[in-house]
């Protein structure tokens, strides 16, 4: 149910549906999208950017919230912590307990090393369980690894590392029946047949899904496995530095108990940084579709002990968060809400855009709309343009909604919005960081030794922008991957002494650069205490 | 400003605007939240919420980050409730009745009290998705129970101590590893990319000019 203010807009929504649903608008030409990225983009903005000072990436850019994550304190200098009697040693240490922290666990646990999972929150609170819309591959006859790969790199602006990508994009179907052979729930024909659909960006439909639950039918499967081979996880802890051995490779961590802030000494053969996102930075004052974690802590860990960035000044925009009602402001959409049918239109009714462009160019398009062009809906809490679902029902049948995407219904149903019969309201929401830690196809780090990355905290698998369901793809892909080297790397490893020289290091280097700051990073969690609006 | 409202927060006062989620209440109040606060979308069940409005006998429970303040509510987080997880071996596990037995026997003791579903955060038919588990109808139970957050909340309120989140969740992985059609087009890609069948395809991407790959996407054909 939406208040009088709306009902003039919707009413023109309402009168062009069958006219907007018939309507196949046409896709955007190269230069247009560049034009349009240029003016509309947030990572355009010259002035939301910082230059690092310090670090590997000295001299490069990123977001001037994430440059000061990275060049500020630490909680902890060699002195203040005891390394020659740790609380735990173990073969491979996880750091991060989300999808690519588990898939990595099971991998190396699978290889036969003595793994542990180290997360903040609890083993499954991550990015992941908060996909909706699916996981990419390239499994049906039309389709083939060679043309998810054009669709990935051309939608990432042709950055992509190649190695990483062909990877991607290769074992991408074993990825499937991997999680398949788990038990994850698949959306099937009788004859098992997966039912796929488009994404942004895609040429084919290899959008697999598990309702719009994907991403959480995922989590829970590898968590519950995670269990079931009783590996050991550390909740609620965090960890705060990682600890390097006398010849610089990576040997452990530095961890916090999140509740009682003791800290405790984890030793180990190789790391796994699986750390997630960062949305909630709030890059630029967005909102974000991202769980309460994302605060880009691997980023901060991997960057004192030397390991360098890739692509850390590229976001994605997701171009449908919700715009109302405030409650869910920021709350993913899922753009599977687009592939079953539905468009994006302005407050007259008019579709602006094919609604499966790529989701940089989508999100530029509709910042545009509520910009310049003066074509966006006063939500009271901002500007957002319409996404007209009840197309869905139309195109698919009836009930195509609840069978297709109840977690969407469900979620603006409590707000008394039934998106079977009224469109939503959408506004770009910060979803997902495309730059991360610069690795190699076996998921090291390119300069630290026996550091391994996985999932949102690498860069430069998607290049500048990535695709719906290639984030999914690419936690299970690179966390099974990392899990299976790092447990090979632990059955070499020669661990030397441990020491946080480089912490002290890195401190010292703040102040030899000048740089003035209180705050005290890997930052853990956001405060949003005393506030009102988030 | 928006309007203000009276809350309880385990039983202490607070005024906060009447346009919050609980979650943002008890931040507003000033709580930084450690337990309790997972996704704040409505999918992991870290914030299950039990609360009564003053005067109401009905006690109701929630997801903190999806449900509205309102006047007089009482509210007690419960961000962590003790399920009983039993650990197996999904290659050895075997898609029958017995299964349950085995595992969750406690689930033969439910008494029909439903009160599991009308706690339910997520508006399922809980005890229905038991009465399938039971009967060993794995596919019914996975269909029933897919919305699960894993709250816990129904766990709390069952006099059986049936951890009914667990339960749904070895129904599903029963179905959807053994029951489940298998899939032809999957398992052929897997063996066609085993074999080699895009290596040349890809290899030739590995080297391309990126001028030459930029012609390949411009001009793709889009599948209708």
């Amino acid at each position: 149910m939406y208040s009088e203010e709306f009902k003039a807009s919707l009413a023109a929504v309402e009168a062009a549906r069958d006219n907007n649903i018939a309507l196949e608008p046409a896709r955007m030409t190269a230069q247009q999208k560049e034009d349009l990225l240029a003016a509309y983009h947030p990572d355009y903005k010259k002035d939301e950017f910082a230059e690092l000072k310090i670090g590997p990436n000295k001299g490069e850019k990123v977001p001037t919230e994430l440059a000061q994550t990275l060049q500020a304190h630490s909680r902890i200098s060699s002195d203040s912590v005891d390394l020659e009697n740790p609380d735990y040693d173990v073969d491979v240490l996880i750091i991060g307990g989300g999808g690519a922290g588990t898939s990595a666990a099971i991998e190396a646990h699978e290889a036969g090393a003595n793994v542990m999972i180290v997360t903040k929150l609890r083993v499954g609170d991550a990015n992941t369980m908060m996909a909706e819309g699916g996981i990419q591959a390239a499994d049906k006859p039309n389709d083939s690894p060679a043309i998810h790969f054009v669709d990935a790199f051309g939608g990432g602006h042709f950055a992509a590392k190649r190695e990483l990508l062909s990877k991607l994009v290769c074992d991408a179907p074993e990825a499937i029946q991997w999680l398949s052979n788990l038990g994850v729930e698949f959306d099937k024909e009788e004859d098992g047949t997966m039912v796929t659909t488009h994404g942004g960006g895609t040429s084919r439909k290899r959008m697999h899904a598990a309702k719009d639950y994907s991403g959480a039918e995922i989590m829970r499967t590898l968590r519950d496995e995670v269990m079931n081979r009783q590996i050991p996880i550390v909740d609620f802890t965090s960890a705060i530095e990682l600890i390097l051995d006398e010849n610089g490779n990576a040997a452990g961590a530095v961890l916090m108990n999140m509740e009682t802030k003791d800290l405790l000494v984890a030793k180990a053969k190789t790391v796994i940084i699986a750390t997630g996102g960062a949305g909630r930075m709030h890059y630029q004052g967005f909102p974000t579709s991202n769980h309460y974690g994302a605060t880009a802590d691997g980023l901060v860990l991997g960057y004192r002990a030397g390991a360098k960035l890739l692509y850390a000044e590229t976001l994605q925009y997701h171009p449908t968060g919700a715009a109302y009602p405030e409650q869910i402001f920021g709350a993913l959409v899922t753009e599977k809400v687009r592939s079953l049918g539905a468009k994006l239109v302005n407050s007259k009714g008019e579709v602006f855009m094919h609604p499966l462009e790529t989701r940089d160019v989508a999100a530029a398009s509709i910042i545009r709309e509520c910009s310049t062009r003066e074509n966006g809906v006063d939500t009271g809490n901002g500007q957002g343009v319409w996404l007209d679902t009840p197309m869905i029902e139309k195109i698919g049948g009836e009930g195509t909604i609840e069978k297709r995407i109840p977690a969407m219904m469900r979620m603006f149903a409590k707000y008394g919005i039934d998106i079977r019969k009224e469109p939503i309201l959408v506004y770009p929401t910060l979803h997902y960081q495309n730059g991360g830690l610069d690795i190699t196809p076996d998921g090291m780090t390119t300069n630290v030794k026996n550091l391994f990355v996985a999932g949102e905290a690498v860069g430069g698998i998607h290049g500048r922008n990535r695709l719906m369901g290639n984030s999914l793809l690419d936690i299970i892909v690179f966390g099974r991957g990392a899990g299976i080297s790092a447990a090979a790397a632990a059955k070499e490893a020669n661990v030397g002494k441990l020491t946080l020289k480089h912490v002290d290091a890195f401190e010292a280097e703040i102040k030899a650069a000048g740089i003035e700051t209180e705050e005290v990073s890997p930052k853990l969690l956001p405060n949003y205490t005393k506030q009102k609006n988030i | 400003m928006s309007n203000m409202v009276n809350i309880f927060l385990f039983g202490k006062k607070y005024e906060v605007p009447e346009n919050l989620t609980i979650m943002s209440a008890m931040e507003y109040a000033g709580y930084q939240l450690v337990r309790g606060c997972g996704c704040r979308n409505g999918f992991c069940g870290a914030c299950a919420t039990i609360y009564r409005i003053k005067g109401d006998r009905e006690l109701k429970a929630c997801l903190a980050c999806q449900t509205k303040v309102e006047d007089n509510m009482y509210i007690a987080t419960l961000p962590f409730f003790p399920l009983v997880k039993q650990v197996y071996d999904m290659e050895k596990i075997k898609p029958t009745e017995a299964v349950m037995m085995q595992l969750y026997p406690e689930i033969y003791a439910c008494i029909g009290c439903n009160a599991c579903t009308k706690a339910c955060t997520q508006e399922l038919n809980v005890m229905q998705y038991i009465a399938y588990a039971q009967r060993g109808d794995f596919e019914k139970c996975a269909e029933e129970s897919f919305d699960c957050v894993m709250c816990g909340v129904c766990s709390s309120r069952c006099p059986a101590g049936i951890s009914h989140p667990q339960v749904a969740m070895l129904a599903r992985r029963i179905n959807g590893k053994y029951l489940a059609p298998g899939c032809g087009h999957l398992e052929d890609r897997v063996q066609e990319i085993k074999d080699g069948t895009f290596n040349d395809l890809i290899e030739a991407l590995m080297q391309k000019p990126v001028e030459e790959i930029k012609e390949l996407y411009n001009n793709r054909e889009i599948e209708k």
